[in-house]
Protein backbone atom coordinates (compact mmCIF):
# COMPACT_ATOMS: atom_id res chain seq x y z
CA UNK A 1 0.00 0.00 0.00
CA UNK A 2 1.12 3.20 -0.71
CA UNK A 3 0.84 6.79 1.24
CA UNK A 4 1.31 9.52 -1.52
CA UNK A 5 0.83 13.50 -1.72
CA UNK A 6 1.19 15.53 -5.23
CA UNK A 7 1.98 18.67 -6.08
CA UNK A 8 0.84 19.52 -2.16
CA UNK A 9 0.38 23.01 -1.21
CA UNK A 10 0.40 22.96 2.84
CA UNK A 11 -0.13 25.58 5.45
CA UNK A 12 -3.20 27.16 7.19
CA UNK A 13 -5.99 29.38 6.78
CA UNK A 14 -3.99 32.29 6.62
CA UNK A 15 -0.72 31.26 5.48
CA UNK A 16 0.72 28.31 3.06
CA UNK A 17 3.80 26.90 4.74
CA UNK A 18 4.87 25.15 1.51
CA UNK A 19 4.21 24.55 -2.24
CA UNK A 20 4.95 21.88 -5.03
CA UNK A 21 5.75 18.89 -2.50
CA UNK A 22 5.56 15.47 -4.13
CA UNK A 23 6.10 12.77 -0.96
CA UNK A 24 5.33 8.86 -1.43
CA UNK A 25 5.65 6.52 1.10
CA UNK A 26 5.36 2.75 0.80
CA UNK A 27 4.86 -0.13 3.40
CA UNK A 28 7.76 -1.36 4.96
CA UNK A 29 9.90 1.24 4.52
CA UNK A 30 11.49 3.94 6.76
CA UNK A 31 11.09 7.45 5.99
CA UNK A 32 12.84 10.55 7.43
CA UNK A 33 11.94 13.71 6.96
CA UNK A 34 14.87 16.45 7.94
CA UNK A 35 14.76 20.56 7.58
CA UNK A 36 15.23 23.31 9.94
CA UNK A 37 12.75 24.10 12.06
CA UNK A 38 9.47 26.01 10.40
CA UNK A 39 10.49 24.50 7.16
CA UNK A 40 7.20 22.96 7.67
CA UNK A 41 7.88 19.65 8.72
CA UNK A 42 5.09 19.12 11.00
CA UNK A 43 2.56 20.89 8.50
CA UNK A 44 3.79 18.12 5.93
CA UNK A 45 3.45 15.24 8.40
CA UNK A 46 -0.40 16.52 9.39
CA UNK A 47 -1.31 17.04 5.84
CA UNK A 48 -0.90 13.25 5.31
CA UNK A 49 -2.71 12.46 8.08
CA UNK A 50 -5.53 14.72 7.21
CA UNK A 51 -5.94 16.19 9.97
CA UNK A 52 -5.10 19.59 8.33
CA UNK A 53 -6.49 19.83 4.49
CA UNK A 54 -3.98 20.45 1.92
CA UNK A 55 -4.90 23.68 0.20
CA UNK A 56 -3.38 22.49 -3.44
CA UNK A 57 -2.74 19.00 -4.64
CA UNK A 58 -4.12 15.55 -3.78
CA UNK A 59 -3.10 12.54 -1.19
CA UNK A 60 -3.85 9.01 -2.56
CA UNK A 61 -3.81 6.33 0.11
CA UNK A 62 -3.95 2.88 -1.20
CA UNK A 63 -5.36 4.06 -4.95
CA UNK A 64 -7.85 6.33 -3.32
CA UNK A 65 -8.45 10.33 -2.42
CA UNK A 66 -7.31 10.32 1.22
CA UNK A 67 -10.41 12.89 2.06
CA UNK A 68 -13.03 9.57 0.36
CA UNK A 69 -11.63 7.82 3.88
CA UNK A 70 -14.21 8.00 7.19
CA UNK A 71 -11.93 9.04 9.88
CA UNK A 72 -12.54 5.50 11.38
CA UNK A 73 -11.11 3.62 8.05
CA UNK A 74 -8.66 6.21 8.10
CA UNK A 75 -7.26 5.90 11.63
CA UNK A 76 -7.25 1.67 11.15
CA UNK A 77 -4.77 2.60 7.85
CA UNK A 78 -2.71 5.62 9.61
CA UNK A 79 -1.30 6.12 12.89
CA UNK A 80 -0.24 9.55 14.39
CA UNK A 81 2.43 9.07 17.44
CA UNK A 82 2.35 12.91 18.65
CA UNK A 83 5.27 14.79 20.26
CA UNK A 84 5.11 12.98 23.75
CA UNK A 85 3.49 15.63 26.18
CA UNK A 86 1.64 15.57 29.44
CA UNK A 87 -1.63 14.40 29.64
CA UNK A 88 -4.35 16.52 31.97
CA UNK A 89 -6.50 13.46 33.41
CA UNK A 90 -4.11 9.89 34.69
CA UNK A 91 -5.72 7.26 32.60
CA UNK A 92 -3.74 4.49 33.31
CA UNK A 93 -1.26 3.67 30.27
CA UNK A 94 -3.68 0.57 29.39
CA UNK A 95 -5.92 2.87 28.97
CA UNK A 96 -4.36 5.24 27.06
CA UNK A 97 -2.92 2.11 25.01
CA UNK A 98 -6.56 0.95 24.26
CA UNK A 99 -7.45 4.17 23.11
CA UNK A 100 -5.45 2.80 19.82
CA UNK A 101 -8.75 0.34 19.46
CA UNK A 102 -11.33 3.22 19.23
CA UNK A 103 -11.57 3.09 15.39
CA UNK A 104 -12.13 -0.68 15.66
CA UNK A 105 -15.33 -0.39 17.52
CA UNK A 106 -18.51 1.98 17.16
CA UNK A 107 -19.70 4.98 18.43
CA UNK A 108 -21.15 3.56 22.12
CA UNK A 109 -18.45 0.48 22.22
CA UNK A 110 -15.76 0.38 25.10
CA UNK A 111 -12.82 -1.73 24.43
CA UNK A 112 -13.32 -5.45 24.13
CA UNK A 113 -11.38 -8.37 25.58
CA UNK A 114 -9.70 -8.91 22.18
CA UNK A 115 -9.05 -5.02 22.04
CA UNK A 116 -7.15 -5.78 25.32
CA UNK A 117 -5.22 -8.76 23.96
CA UNK A 118 -4.13 -6.51 20.75
CA UNK A 119 -3.16 -3.70 23.67
CA UNK A 120 -0.93 -6.34 25.63
CA UNK A 121 0.74 -7.74 22.91
CA UNK A 122 1.58 -3.90 21.64
CA UNK A 123 2.67 -3.23 25.16
CA UNK A 124 4.91 -6.17 25.55
CA UNK A 125 6.48 -5.73 22.17
CA UNK A 126 7.77 -2.02 23.52
CA UNK A 127 8.22 -3.54 26.84
CA UNK A 128 6.43 -1.62 28.56
CA UNK A 129 3.89 -4.04 30.49
CA UNK A 130 5.18 -2.90 34.40
CA UNK A 131 3.57 0.32 33.54
CA UNK A 132 -0.21 -0.95 32.71
CA UNK A 133 -1.68 -0.09 35.74
CA UNK A 134 0.48 2.85 36.17
CA UNK A 135 -0.70 6.89 35.88
CA UNK A 136 -0.02 8.11 32.49
CA UNK A 137 0.98 11.55 34.11
CA UNK A 138 3.52 9.74 36.04
CA UNK A 139 5.95 7.84 33.95
CA UNK A 140 8.78 9.42 32.87
CA UNK A 141 9.22 10.88 29.14
CA UNK A 142 10.46 8.26 27.43
CA UNK A 143 8.10 5.82 28.84
CA UNK A 144 5.36 8.02 27.34
CA UNK A 145 7.30 7.92 24.22
CA UNK A 146 7.21 4.12 23.98
CA UNK A 147 3.22 4.06 25.52
CA UNK A 148 2.11 6.41 22.11
CA UNK A 149 4.24 4.07 20.44
CA UNK A 150 2.24 0.99 21.65
CA UNK A 151 -1.12 3.05 21.53
CA UNK A 152 -0.22 3.32 17.42
CA UNK A 153 0.80 -0.13 17.19
CA UNK A 154 -2.55 -1.41 18.88
CA UNK A 155 -4.28 0.93 16.29
CA UNK A 156 -2.89 -2.29 13.75
CA UNK A 157 -2.56 0.65 10.85
CA UNK A 158 -0.33 0.19 7.66
CA UNK A 159 1.40 3.62 8.38
CA UNK A 160 3.24 5.16 11.47
CA UNK A 161 3.70 8.19 11.18
CA UNK A 162 5.99 10.11 14.55
CA UNK A 163 6.32 14.10 14.80
CA UNK A 164 10.12 14.09 16.32
CA UNK A 165 9.76 10.94 18.39
CA UNK A 166 13.07 11.36 20.08
CA UNK A 167 12.72 15.48 21.12
CA UNK A 168 13.00 15.56 24.85
CA UNK A 169 14.33 12.08 25.40
CA UNK A 170 17.67 11.28 26.53
CA UNK A 171 20.42 9.76 24.99
CA UNK A 172 19.73 5.87 25.77
CA UNK A 173 15.92 6.37 25.47
CA UNK A 174 16.96 8.13 21.72
CA UNK A 175 18.54 4.93 20.65
CA UNK A 176 15.91 2.84 21.74
CA UNK A 177 13.16 4.69 19.94
CA UNK A 178 15.20 4.25 16.74
CA UNK A 179 15.50 0.67 17.16
CA UNK A 180 11.98 0.67 17.52
CA UNK A 181 11.19 2.72 14.51
CA UNK A 182 13.54 0.35 12.71
CA UNK A 183 11.81 -2.67 13.39
CA UNK A 184 7.91 -1.32 13.07
CA UNK A 185 9.33 -0.67 9.08
CA UNK A 186 11.15 -4.36 9.02
CA UNK A 187 7.50 -6.12 10.31
CA UNK A 188 5.88 -4.40 7.18
CA UNK A 189 4.56 -0.62 8.86
CA UNK A 190 5.06 2.39 6.25
CA UNK A 191 7.29 4.64 8.70
CA UNK A 192 7.17 8.29 8.30
CA UNK A 193 9.03 10.58 11.21
CA UNK A 194 10.58 14.20 11.61
CA UNK A 195 13.69 14.39 13.45
CA UNK A 196 16.23 17.04 14.07
CA UNK A 197 19.63 14.45 13.92
CA UNK A 198 20.62 13.57 10.86
CA UNK A 199 22.53 10.86 12.59
CA UNK A 200 18.52 9.32 13.39
CA UNK A 201 17.89 9.20 9.52
CA UNK A 202 21.22 7.60 8.90
CA UNK A 203 20.97 4.93 11.01
CA UNK A 204 17.23 4.35 11.14
CA UNK A 205 15.54 5.26 8.00
CA UNK A 206 15.59 3.81 4.16
CA UNK A 207 15.42 7.27 2.63
CA UNK A 208 15.12 10.20 3.31
CA UNK A 209 13.43 13.42 2.52
CA UNK A 210 14.50 17.18 2.69
CA UNK A 211 12.61 20.08 2.99
CA UNK A 212 13.81 23.68 3.76
CA UNK A 213 11.56 26.75 3.60
CA UNK A 214 8.41 24.83 2.36
CA UNK A 215 10.55 22.98 -0.72
CA UNK A 216 11.86 19.98 -1.30
CA UNK A 217 15.86 20.17 -1.46
CA UNK A 218 16.27 16.48 -2.21
CA UNK A 219 15.24 12.77 -1.62
CA UNK A 220 16.88 9.72 -1.91
CA UNK A 221 18.33 6.52 0.50
CA UNK A 222 20.04 7.90 3.19
CA UNK A 223 23.29 7.02 1.98
CA UNK A 224 23.03 8.71 -0.57
CA UNK A 225 21.15 11.99 0.07
CA UNK A 226 22.85 12.30 3.51
CA UNK A 227 25.93 14.08 2.68
CA UNK A 228 28.33 17.10 4.15
CA UNK A 229 26.52 18.99 0.97
CA UNK A 230 23.33 18.57 1.08
CA UNK A 231 22.90 18.72 5.09
CA UNK A 232 25.17 22.25 4.75
CA UNK A 233 23.06 23.62 2.13
CA UNK A 234 19.96 22.17 4.58
CA UNK A 235 20.34 23.63 7.48
CA UNK A 236 22.75 26.64 6.36
CA UNK A 237 25.63 25.96 8.32
CA UNK A 238 28.62 24.15 8.61
CA UNK A 239 28.39 20.48 8.92
CA UNK A 240 31.34 17.89 10.28
CA UNK A 241 31.35 13.91 8.95
CA UNK A 242 33.32 12.16 11.42
CA UNK A 243 34.28 8.48 9.73
CA UNK A 244 35.29 5.68 11.94
CA UNK A 245 38.64 4.02 11.45
CA UNK A 246 36.97 1.04 8.75
CA UNK A 247 35.04 3.73 6.97
CA UNK A 248 31.78 1.60 8.02
CA UNK A 249 30.26 4.13 10.05
CA UNK A 250 29.95 8.03 10.00
CA UNK A 251 28.35 10.40 12.28
CA UNK A 252 27.75 14.32 11.34
CA UNK A 253 28.32 17.28 13.66
CA UNK A 254 27.07 20.53 13.45
CA UNK A 255 29.08 23.44 13.50
CA UNK B 1 -15.07 -1.99 34.00
CA UNK B 2 -12.34 -3.89 36.21
CA UNK B 3 -12.56 -5.13 39.63
CA UNK B 4 -11.54 -1.75 41.23
CA UNK B 5 -14.79 -0.02 40.05
CA UNK B 6 -16.98 -2.14 42.10
CA UNK B 7 -16.14 -0.58 45.36
CA UNK B 8 -15.83 3.11 44.40
CA UNK B 9 -19.26 3.25 42.82
CA UNK B 10 -20.83 1.42 45.99
CA UNK B 11 -19.08 3.82 48.14
CA UNK B 12 -20.61 6.47 45.99
CA UNK B 13 -23.87 4.83 46.33
CA UNK B 14 -23.70 4.45 49.87
CA UNK B 15 -23.05 8.33 50.36
CA UNK B 16 -26.28 9.08 48.07
CA UNK B 17 -28.23 6.93 50.33
CA UNK B 18 -27.08 8.10 53.42
CA UNK B 19 -27.89 11.55 52.22
CA UNK B 20 -31.34 10.69 50.71
CA UNK B 21 -32.65 8.80 54.42
CA UNK B 22 -30.85 12.17 56.09
CA UNK B 23 -33.06 14.68 54.46
CA UNK B 24 -36.12 13.12 54.81
CA UNK B 25 -35.54 12.48 58.52
CA UNK B 26 -34.40 15.85 59.12
CA UNK B 27 -36.49 19.16 59.18
CA UNK B 28 -38.95 21.27 60.92
CA UNK B 29 -41.18 18.37 61.12
CA UNK B 30 -38.88 15.67 62.22
CA UNK B 31 -39.54 11.82 60.92
CA UNK B 32 -38.10 9.15 62.26
CA UNK B 33 -36.51 6.54 60.06
CA UNK B 34 -38.67 4.27 60.65
CA UNK B 35 -41.82 6.01 59.49
CA UNK B 36 -40.03 6.72 56.55
CA UNK B 37 -39.17 3.16 55.16
CA UNK B 38 -42.48 1.98 56.72
CA UNK B 39 -44.30 4.88 54.25
CA UNK B 40 -42.60 4.17 50.94
CA UNK B 41 -42.36 0.34 51.73
CA UNK B 42 -46.43 0.74 52.34
CA UNK B 43 -46.28 2.86 48.78
CA UNK B 44 -44.46 0.58 46.81
CA UNK B 45 -46.80 -2.93 48.50
CA UNK B 46 -49.72 -0.50 47.42
CA UNK B 47 -51.46 -0.60 50.84
CA UNK B 48 -52.45 2.08 53.32
CA UNK B 49 -49.13 3.43 55.72
CA UNK B 50 -50.17 2.61 59.12
CA UNK B 51 -48.74 6.72 60.25
CA UNK B 52 -50.53 9.79 61.17
CA UNK B 53 -51.56 11.56 58.04
CA UNK B 54 -49.37 14.30 58.51
CA UNK B 55 -46.40 12.45 57.83
CA UNK B 56 -47.49 10.63 54.71
CA UNK B 57 -47.87 14.64 53.64
CA UNK B 58 -44.57 15.80 54.39
CA UNK B 59 -43.07 12.38 52.80
CA UNK B 60 -45.24 12.90 49.58
CA UNK B 61 -45.94 16.20 48.94
CA UNK B 62 -43.67 18.47 50.74
CA UNK B 63 -40.04 16.87 52.02
CA UNK B 64 -39.96 14.12 48.84
CA UNK B 65 -40.54 16.07 45.75
CA UNK B 66 -37.68 18.56 47.64
CA UNK B 67 -35.01 15.61 48.28
CA UNK B 68 -35.83 13.56 44.89
CA UNK B 69 -35.19 17.47 43.29
CA UNK B 70 -32.24 17.93 45.01
CA UNK B 71 -30.71 14.38 44.32
CA UNK B 72 -31.18 15.21 40.40
CA UNK B 73 -29.94 18.83 40.41
CA UNK B 74 -26.90 17.57 42.25
CA UNK B 75 -26.05 14.77 39.50
CA UNK B 76 -26.91 16.62 37.40
CA UNK B 77 -24.58 19.49 38.00
CA UNK B 78 -22.03 16.83 38.59
CA UNK B 79 -21.93 15.03 35.56
CA UNK B 80 -21.97 18.47 33.06
CA UNK B 81 -19.43 19.61 35.19
CA UNK B 82 -17.98 15.89 34.74
CA UNK B 83 -18.23 16.62 30.47
CA UNK B 84 -17.14 19.71 30.19
CA UNK B 85 -13.95 19.46 32.44
CA UNK B 86 -13.08 16.36 29.46
CA UNK B 87 -14.21 18.15 27.22
CA UNK B 88 -12.39 21.76 27.71
CA UNK B 89 -9.07 19.17 29.22
CA UNK B 90 -9.33 21.38 31.59
CA UNK B 91 -10.23 20.65 35.60
CA UNK B 92 -11.26 24.29 36.43
CA UNK B 93 -14.06 24.06 33.97
CA UNK B 94 -17.24 24.18 35.66
CA UNK B 95 -20.46 23.52 33.53
CA UNK B 96 -21.56 27.26 33.25
CA UNK B 97 -18.13 27.78 31.08
CA UNK B 98 -20.50 28.19 27.76
CA UNK B 99 -22.92 30.69 28.95
CA UNK B 100 -25.21 27.86 30.22
CA UNK B 101 -26.22 29.67 33.49
CA UNK B 102 -26.08 32.89 32.79
CA UNK B 103 -28.38 32.45 29.32
CA UNK B 104 -30.37 30.77 32.35
CA UNK B 105 -30.26 33.71 34.39
CA UNK B 106 -31.19 36.11 32.21
CA UNK B 107 -34.27 34.26 31.01
CA UNK B 108 -35.59 33.54 34.75
CA UNK B 109 -34.48 37.19 35.59
CA UNK B 110 -36.63 38.40 32.74
CA UNK B 111 -40.22 36.30 33.27
CA UNK B 112 -39.56 37.86 37.25
CA UNK B 113 -39.51 41.04 35.86
CA UNK B 114 -42.49 40.43 33.27
CA UNK B 115 -44.48 38.94 36.22
CA UNK B 116 -44.83 35.41 34.65
CA UNK B 117 -45.78 32.13 36.24
CA UNK B 118 -43.70 30.24 37.71
CA UNK B 119 -43.74 27.41 35.02
CA UNK B 120 -42.90 30.37 32.39
CA UNK B 121 -40.49 31.70 34.77
CA UNK B 122 -38.42 27.87 34.57
CA UNK B 123 -39.04 27.47 30.60
CA UNK B 124 -37.28 31.04 30.06
CA UNK B 125 -34.61 29.88 32.11
CA UNK B 126 -34.41 26.45 30.42
CA UNK B 127 -34.28 28.14 26.63
CA UNK B 128 -32.02 30.61 27.90
CA UNK B 129 -29.36 28.32 28.61
CA UNK B 130 -29.71 26.57 25.47
CA UNK B 131 -29.80 29.57 23.22
CA UNK B 132 -26.52 31.12 25.49
CA UNK B 133 -24.94 27.82 24.70
CA UNK B 134 -26.08 27.49 20.98
CA UNK B 135 -24.75 31.09 20.05
CA UNK B 136 -21.69 30.92 22.02
CA UNK B 137 -21.09 27.63 19.76
CA UNK B 138 -22.07 29.37 16.73
CA UNK B 139 -19.66 32.05 17.11
CA UNK B 140 -17.01 29.63 18.47
CA UNK B 141 -17.38 27.87 15.10
CA UNK B 142 -17.86 30.42 12.73
CA UNK B 143 -14.08 31.54 13.99
CA UNK B 144 -11.87 29.09 12.38
CA UNK B 145 -8.70 28.29 14.44
CA UNK B 146 -5.86 25.94 15.64
CA UNK B 147 -7.55 25.24 18.79
CA UNK B 148 -11.46 25.43 18.04
CA UNK B 149 -11.61 24.44 22.30
CA UNK B 150 -10.29 27.09 23.30
CA UNK B 151 -11.94 29.39 20.90
CA UNK B 152 -15.13 28.00 22.73
CA UNK B 153 -13.83 28.80 25.79
CA UNK B 154 -13.05 32.59 25.29
CA UNK B 155 -16.24 32.93 23.95
CA UNK B 156 -18.03 31.36 26.36
CA UNK B 157 -16.50 33.81 29.06
CA UNK B 158 -17.38 36.43 26.92
CA UNK B 159 -21.00 35.99 26.11
CA UNK B 160 -21.13 34.80 29.97
CA UNK B 161 -19.95 38.53 30.97
CA UNK B 162 -22.36 40.10 27.91
CA UNK B 163 -25.61 38.31 29.94
CA UNK B 164 -24.27 39.31 33.11
CA UNK B 165 -24.45 42.84 32.09
CA UNK B 166 -28.00 41.84 30.89
CA UNK B 167 -28.95 40.28 34.10
CA UNK B 168 -27.27 43.34 35.74
CA UNK B 169 -29.83 46.06 33.82
CA UNK B 170 -33.49 44.10 34.50
CA UNK B 171 -32.39 43.51 38.34
CA UNK B 172 -31.28 47.26 38.02
CA UNK B 173 -34.76 48.20 36.44
CA UNK B 174 -36.80 45.86 38.20
CA UNK B 175 -39.38 47.07 41.43
CA UNK B 176 -37.29 46.85 44.38
CA UNK B 177 -40.37 45.57 46.55
CA UNK B 178 -41.25 42.70 44.87
CA UNK B 179 -39.35 41.59 41.97
CA UNK B 180 -35.74 42.26 43.37
CA UNK B 181 -35.69 40.07 46.20
CA UNK B 182 -37.39 37.03 43.87
CA UNK B 183 -34.66 37.82 41.38
CA UNK B 184 -31.81 37.60 43.95
CA UNK B 185 -33.40 34.60 45.44
CA UNK B 186 -33.64 32.75 42.65
CA UNK B 187 -29.91 33.93 41.20
CA UNK B 188 -28.54 32.16 44.72
CA UNK B 189 -30.49 29.36 44.22
CA UNK B 190 -33.07 27.37 46.25
CA UNK B 191 -35.06 24.17 46.48
CA UNK B 192 -37.74 25.57 48.47
CA UNK B 193 -40.33 26.25 45.70
CA UNK B 194 -39.82 22.73 44.29
CA UNK B 195 -43.08 20.28 43.88
CA UNK B 196 -44.20 17.07 42.76
CA UNK B 197 -45.32 19.05 39.52
CA UNK B 198 -42.10 20.61 39.07
CA UNK B 199 -40.43 16.04 38.69
CA UNK B 200 -40.72 15.18 35.61
CA UNK B 201 -39.36 18.91 33.55
CA UNK B 202 -36.44 17.82 35.44
CA UNK B 203 -36.38 14.31 35.35
CA UNK B 204 -36.52 14.14 31.61
CA UNK B 205 -33.76 16.57 30.30
CA UNK B 206 -31.53 15.38 33.13
CA UNK B 207 -32.20 11.21 32.50
CA UNK B 208 -32.02 11.72 28.62
CA UNK B 209 -28.47 14.10 29.05
CA UNK B 210 -26.77 11.79 31.21
CA UNK B 211 -27.33 9.07 29.03
CA UNK B 212 -26.34 10.21 25.47
CA UNK B 213 -22.82 11.18 27.77
CA UNK B 214 -22.95 7.40 29.65
CA UNK B 215 -23.37 5.96 26.27
CA UNK B 216 -20.12 8.40 24.56
CA UNK B 217 -18.39 7.31 27.85
CA UNK B 218 -15.15 5.65 25.34
CA UNK B 219 -15.19 8.69 22.98
CA UNK B 220 -15.29 10.97 25.71
CA UNK B 221 -12.40 9.38 27.45
CA UNK B 222 -10.50 9.90 23.56
CA UNK B 223 -11.86 13.46 23.24
CA UNK B 224 -9.99 14.60 26.50
CA UNK B 225 -7.07 14.35 24.22
CA UNK B 226 -5.96 17.05 21.66
CA UNK B 227 -8.24 17.22 18.77
CA UNK B 228 -5.94 16.30 16.55
CA UNK B 229 -4.62 13.35 18.52
CA UNK B 230 -8.22 12.50 18.58
CA UNK B 231 -9.03 12.41 15.05
CA UNK B 232 -6.08 10.98 14.28
CA UNK B 233 -7.73 7.90 16.69
CA UNK B 234 -10.92 7.84 14.25
CA UNK B 235 -12.80 9.76 16.03
CA UNK B 236 -14.92 12.50 14.05
CA UNK B 237 -14.46 15.44 16.89
CA UNK B 238 -16.38 18.17 15.58
CA UNK B 239 -20.01 16.48 15.95
CA UNK B 240 -19.13 15.00 18.77
CA UNK B 241 -17.88 17.63 20.71
CA UNK B 242 -21.95 18.91 19.59
CA UNK B 243 -22.85 16.15 20.84
CA UNK B 244 -21.47 16.26 24.25
CA UNK B 245 -21.96 20.13 24.62
CA UNK B 246 -25.56 19.17 23.87
CA UNK B 247 -26.34 16.67 26.58
CA UNK B 248 -24.27 18.70 29.31
CA UNK B 249 -26.06 21.82 28.74
CA UNK B 250 -29.74 20.23 28.64
CA UNK B 251 -29.02 18.14 32.02
CA UNK B 252 -27.54 21.89 33.15
CA UNK B 253 -30.65 23.75 32.13
CA UNK B 254 -32.86 21.55 33.36
CA UNK B 255 -31.47 22.27 37.02
CA UNK B 256 -30.49 25.80 36.94
CA UNK B 257 -34.66 26.14 35.75
CA UNK B 258 -35.69 24.19 38.69
CA UNK B 259 -32.95 25.06 41.42
CA UNK B 260 -31.62 28.63 40.18
CA UNK B 261 -27.56 29.14 40.27
CA UNK B 262 -25.94 26.75 42.27
CA UNK B 263 -22.40 26.91 41.76
CA UNK B 264 -19.61 24.93 43.03
CA UNK B 265 -20.88 21.47 42.84
CA UNK B 266 -19.82 21.22 39.01
CA UNK B 267 -16.67 22.20 39.66
CA UNK B 268 -15.70 20.55 42.99
CA UNK B 269 -17.67 17.06 42.38
CA UNK B 270 -15.76 15.85 39.33
CA UNK B 271 -12.36 15.78 40.92
CA UNK B 272 -14.12 14.04 44.09
CA UNK B 273 -15.36 11.48 41.47
CA UNK B 274 -11.87 11.51 39.78
CA UNK B 275 -10.01 10.63 43.27
CA UNK B 276 -12.53 8.19 43.86
CA UNK B 277 -13.27 6.43 40.23
CA UNK B 278 -10.37 7.26 38.12
CA UNK B 279 -10.27 9.10 35.07
CA UNK B 280 -11.88 6.67 32.91
CA UNK B 281 -15.92 8.19 31.72
CA UNK B 282 -17.17 5.11 32.17
CA UNK B 283 -16.74 5.21 35.85
CA UNK B 284 -16.70 8.52 36.15
CA UNK B 285 -20.20 9.84 35.17
CA UNK B 286 -21.64 7.27 37.64
CA UNK B 287 -19.61 8.46 40.58
CA UNK B 288 -20.32 11.90 40.02
CA UNK B 289 -23.80 11.70 39.55
CA UNK B 290 -24.10 9.41 42.70
CA UNK B 291 -21.67 12.25 44.83
CA UNK B 292 -23.19 15.26 43.34
CA UNK B 293 -26.71 13.63 44.31
CA UNK B 294 -25.59 12.75 47.85
CA UNK B 295 -23.99 16.56 48.17
CA UNK B 296 -26.71 18.48 47.03
CA UNK B 297 -28.66 16.33 49.44
CA UNK B 298 -26.69 17.21 53.01
CA UNK B 299 -26.11 20.74 51.63
CA UNK B 300 -30.02 21.11 50.72
CA UNK B 301 -30.71 19.58 54.08
CA UNK B 302 -28.40 21.95 56.24
CA UNK B 303 -30.29 24.79 53.95
CA UNK B 304 -33.41 24.30 55.37
CA UNK B 305 -32.76 23.18 58.85
CA UNK B 306 -29.35 25.06 59.63
CA UNK B 307 -31.01 28.79 60.56
CA UNK B 308 -34.61 29.87 61.11
CA UNK B 309 -34.91 31.41 57.67
CA UNK B 310 -33.73 29.18 54.64
CA UNK B 311 -30.11 29.84 53.74
CA UNK B 312 -29.36 30.38 49.68
CA UNK B 313 -28.12 27.16 48.23
CA UNK B 314 -25.61 29.15 46.40
CA UNK B 315 -23.60 30.49 49.75
CA UNK B 316 -23.71 27.26 51.28
CA UNK B 317 -21.97 25.75 48.33
CA UNK B 318 -19.27 28.35 48.08
CA UNK B 319 -19.16 27.93 51.45
CA UNK B 320 -18.55 23.95 51.48
CA UNK B 321 -16.74 24.47 48.52
CA UNK B 322 -14.01 27.27 48.43
CA UNK B 323 -12.12 25.64 50.94
CA UNK B 324 -12.30 22.30 49.69
CA UNK B 325 -10.99 22.95 46.75
CA UNK B 326 -8.23 24.83 48.04
CA UNK B 327 -7.47 21.75 50.01
CA UNK B 328 -7.86 19.22 46.67
CA UNK B 329 -5.54 21.86 45.05
CA UNK B 330 -2.56 21.34 47.84
CA UNK B 331 -2.89 17.82 48.09
CA UNK B 332 -4.83 15.27 45.51
CA UNK B 333 -4.86 17.25 42.69
CA UNK B 334 -1.26 17.96 41.41
CA UNK B 335 -1.99 14.88 38.90
CA UNK B 336 -5.26 16.01 38.71
CA UNK B 337 -6.02 11.80 39.41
Amino acid sequence: MILAGHNLTIGYSDRVVGRGLDIALATGEVLALLGPNGGGKTTLLKTLLGLIAPKDGEIELGGRALTSYASRERARLIAYVPQSHAATFAFTVETVVLMGRTAHGNLFSRPTAADRAVATRAMERFGIMHLRERPYTMISGGERQLALLARALAQEPQFIVLDEPTASLDFGNQGRVMREIRALGASGHGVLFTTHDPNHAMRAADRAYLLRQGARLGEGAVGQILGRTQLEALYGTPVQLITDADGQRSAFIPG
Amino acid sequence: MSRSAVPSLLIAFLFLLAGLLLAFVVGRYPISLGDVLHVIGAKLAGRAADVPAAVESVIWQVRGPRVIAAALVGAALAVAGTAFQGLFRNPLVSPDILGASSGAALGAVLGIFFSLGVFAIQALAFVGGLIAVATVYAIGSAVRARDPVLVLVLTGVVIGALLGAGVGLVKYLADPYNQLPAMTFWLLGSLAAVGPSDLLPLFGPVTLGTLVLIALRWRMNVMSLPDEEARALGVPTGPLRIAIVAAATLVTSASVATAGIIGWIGLVVPHVARTLAGPDFARLIPAAALLGGGFLLLIDTLARTGAAIEIPLGILTALVGTPFFIWLLTSVAKTWS
